[in-house]
């Protein structure tokens, strides 16, 4: 359903993604690891086309994006809207309240009628755990409700599918549960995710699949299990071992 | 001025003549600023903040040209005297053929001024809007103009209010120049009242008067509009 190949990054003259190729199925939760650096972030970036590949092909659900022309602004346009992100630092928009942000792509993005993105937003709020936090502004609300709000306004464009880049790691360690439960109901729904993260816990319970990165390619993937206890390659080891 | 307290206090006539001048002044006075310095004020700024936000898109596109262009415009306003471009506009242009009213001189002479100024303090907001704004905008599908005008110029807008009320209020006197391209605004009238009676500092005085009155007033509004924007950011 996702296929990256050959997908290279550069920025001037950092080479940080290296040629990915990666295959994800439908309603697969892929968790990936690797040191910091190693262009985790940029790899979700670039399946949301908020950086521009240097060069390969991306494709989600039959669409396809070939880096190694120019790309026009609409057919990108189109792309990101099959995936949802979710940022470490949430960014929400501070101006609106929490039903007002789950409300915004649907209204201005999909022109959809005010009291249908009203209704649609307070039922994803509501399944986040937060029907009784519409009408709150985000700074009022904890970072965990924040998160939350922020995935459920990533969902309301109905993306095909999620990605999360460390969407815990600057939450204080009791509001991660909240979070991670909700993208646990998700994976359960059969949402297809790719997420970034160093809840190995999470990588255990809810993914299919572990991938772990580093200098820009990918160097191992298997099931957690597998994985965690026996990782193939020596550097899969070392940081398994460094971070565990 | 012990004289001239002594002149008035002393003299029961001319004290009777200056509460007269005084009086008759007034409603002339108040009437420029209503009809004339008010009007051009609001009309002005409004040209002016529409001519800023384009020089600040433009100074923060990627377009070298656009990116020119604002420059060069903010450069030279900010490098002349603002009478000396309201000379221009109206003195100067007819040589050319180009024949402007006095009032709408002063528009485009006071426009052009507020939007060279203001567009630093926009341009300066538009930049304070945190990047991860901008991506969340993006990511759910958003296009620029759209992440501009829904995520990012309110915002912006929260960030330029205090700058832009100072603008604002400077204006308000700023509009007193255009007395010298014959807008019959509060201070010609000042002027002209003045001319006939030789009484200059006391309607002088009772200009700067109004003109306190009206800043004083707008500095209140400004207060309570940044405490209103305040409250959720
Ligand atoms: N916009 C940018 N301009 C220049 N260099 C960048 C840019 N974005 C990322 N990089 C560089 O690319 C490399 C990979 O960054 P990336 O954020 O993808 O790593 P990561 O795997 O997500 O790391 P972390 O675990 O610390 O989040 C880093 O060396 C980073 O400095
Ligand atoms: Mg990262």
């Amino acid at each position: 359903m996702i296929s990256i190949q050959g997908l290279y990054k550069q920025f001037g003259n950092l080479e940080v993604l290296k040629g990915i190729n990666l295959e994800v199925e439908k309603g697969n939760v892929v968790v990936i690891i690797g040191p910091s650096g190693s262009g985790k972030t940029t790899m979700l970036r670039c399946l949301n086309v908020l950086e521009t590949p240097t060069k390969g092909v991306i494709s989600i659900e039959g669409n396809t994006l070939d880096f190694s022309g120019t790309v026009p602004k609409k057919n990108i346009a189109a792309f990101r809207r099959l995936t949802g992100m979710v940022f470490q630092s949430y960014n929400l928009f501070p101006h609106k309240t929490a039903l007002e942000n789950v409300m915004e792509g649907p209204l201005i993005v999909k022109n959809e009628n005010k009291d249908t993105a009203r209704k649609k937003a307070q039922i994803l709020l509501e399944k986040v755990g937060l029907g009784d936090k519409i009408d709150f502004y985000p700074a009022q609300l904890s970072g965990g409700q924040q998160q939350r709000v922020g995935i459920a306004r990533a969902l309301a464009m109905e993306p095909k599918v999620m990605l999360f880049d460390e969407p815990t790691s600057a939450l204080d360690p009791e509001l991660v549960g909240e979070v991670l439960k909700v993208m646990k109901d998700l994976a359960n729904e059969g949402m297809t995710m790719m997420v970034v993260t160093h809840e190995m816990r999470f990588a255990r319970e809810a993914a299919n699949e572990v991938i772990f990165m580093d200098q820009g390619v990918v160097i191992e993937r298997n099931n957690p299990e597998e994985i965690f206890t026996n990782p193939k390659e020596e550097r899969t080891r070392k940081f398994l071992n460094m971070i565990q | 001025m012990k004289m001239y307290l002594n002149s008035i206090f002393a003299d029961p006539e001319r004290t009777a003549r200056l509460m007269d001048i005084a009086q008759s002044s007034f409603l002339p006075l108040l009437k420029g600023a209503i009809f004339y310095t008010i009007p051009l004020t609001i009309i002005t700024f409004i040209v002016g903040l529409v001519l800023a936000i384009l020089t600040a898109l433009a100074r923060i596109s990627h377009v070298k040209v656009f990116q020119i262009i604002a420059r060069v415009y903010v450069s030279a306003i900010r490098g002349t005297p603002l009478l000396v471009q309201l000379f221009i506009i109206f003195y100067g242009l007819p040589n050319i053929g180009i024949i402007i009213d006095s009032y709408i001189a002063a528009v485009i002479g006071f426009s052009l001024s507020v939007g060279a100024y203001t567009s630093e303090i926009i341009r300066a907001a538009i930049l304070s809007t945190p990047k991860g704004q901008w991506e969340a905008g993006y990511s759910i599908g958003m296009s620029y103009p759209q992440v501009l005008r829904r995520i990012i110029l309110p915002q912006a807008a929260r960030v330029s209010i205090p700058p832009l009320s100072n603008s604002f209020i400077s204006l308000v006197k700023d509009t007193s120049l255009a007395s010298l391209v014959l807008v019959s605004e509060m201070f010609r009238k000042a002027q002209e009242i003045a001319a006939s009676n030789y009484e200059f500092l006391l309607v002088y005085s009772e200009a700067a008067l109004i003109y306190w009155a009206i800043c004083f007033i707008l500095s209140i509004f400004q207060q309570y509009f940044e405490k209103k924007l305040d409250r959720y950011v």
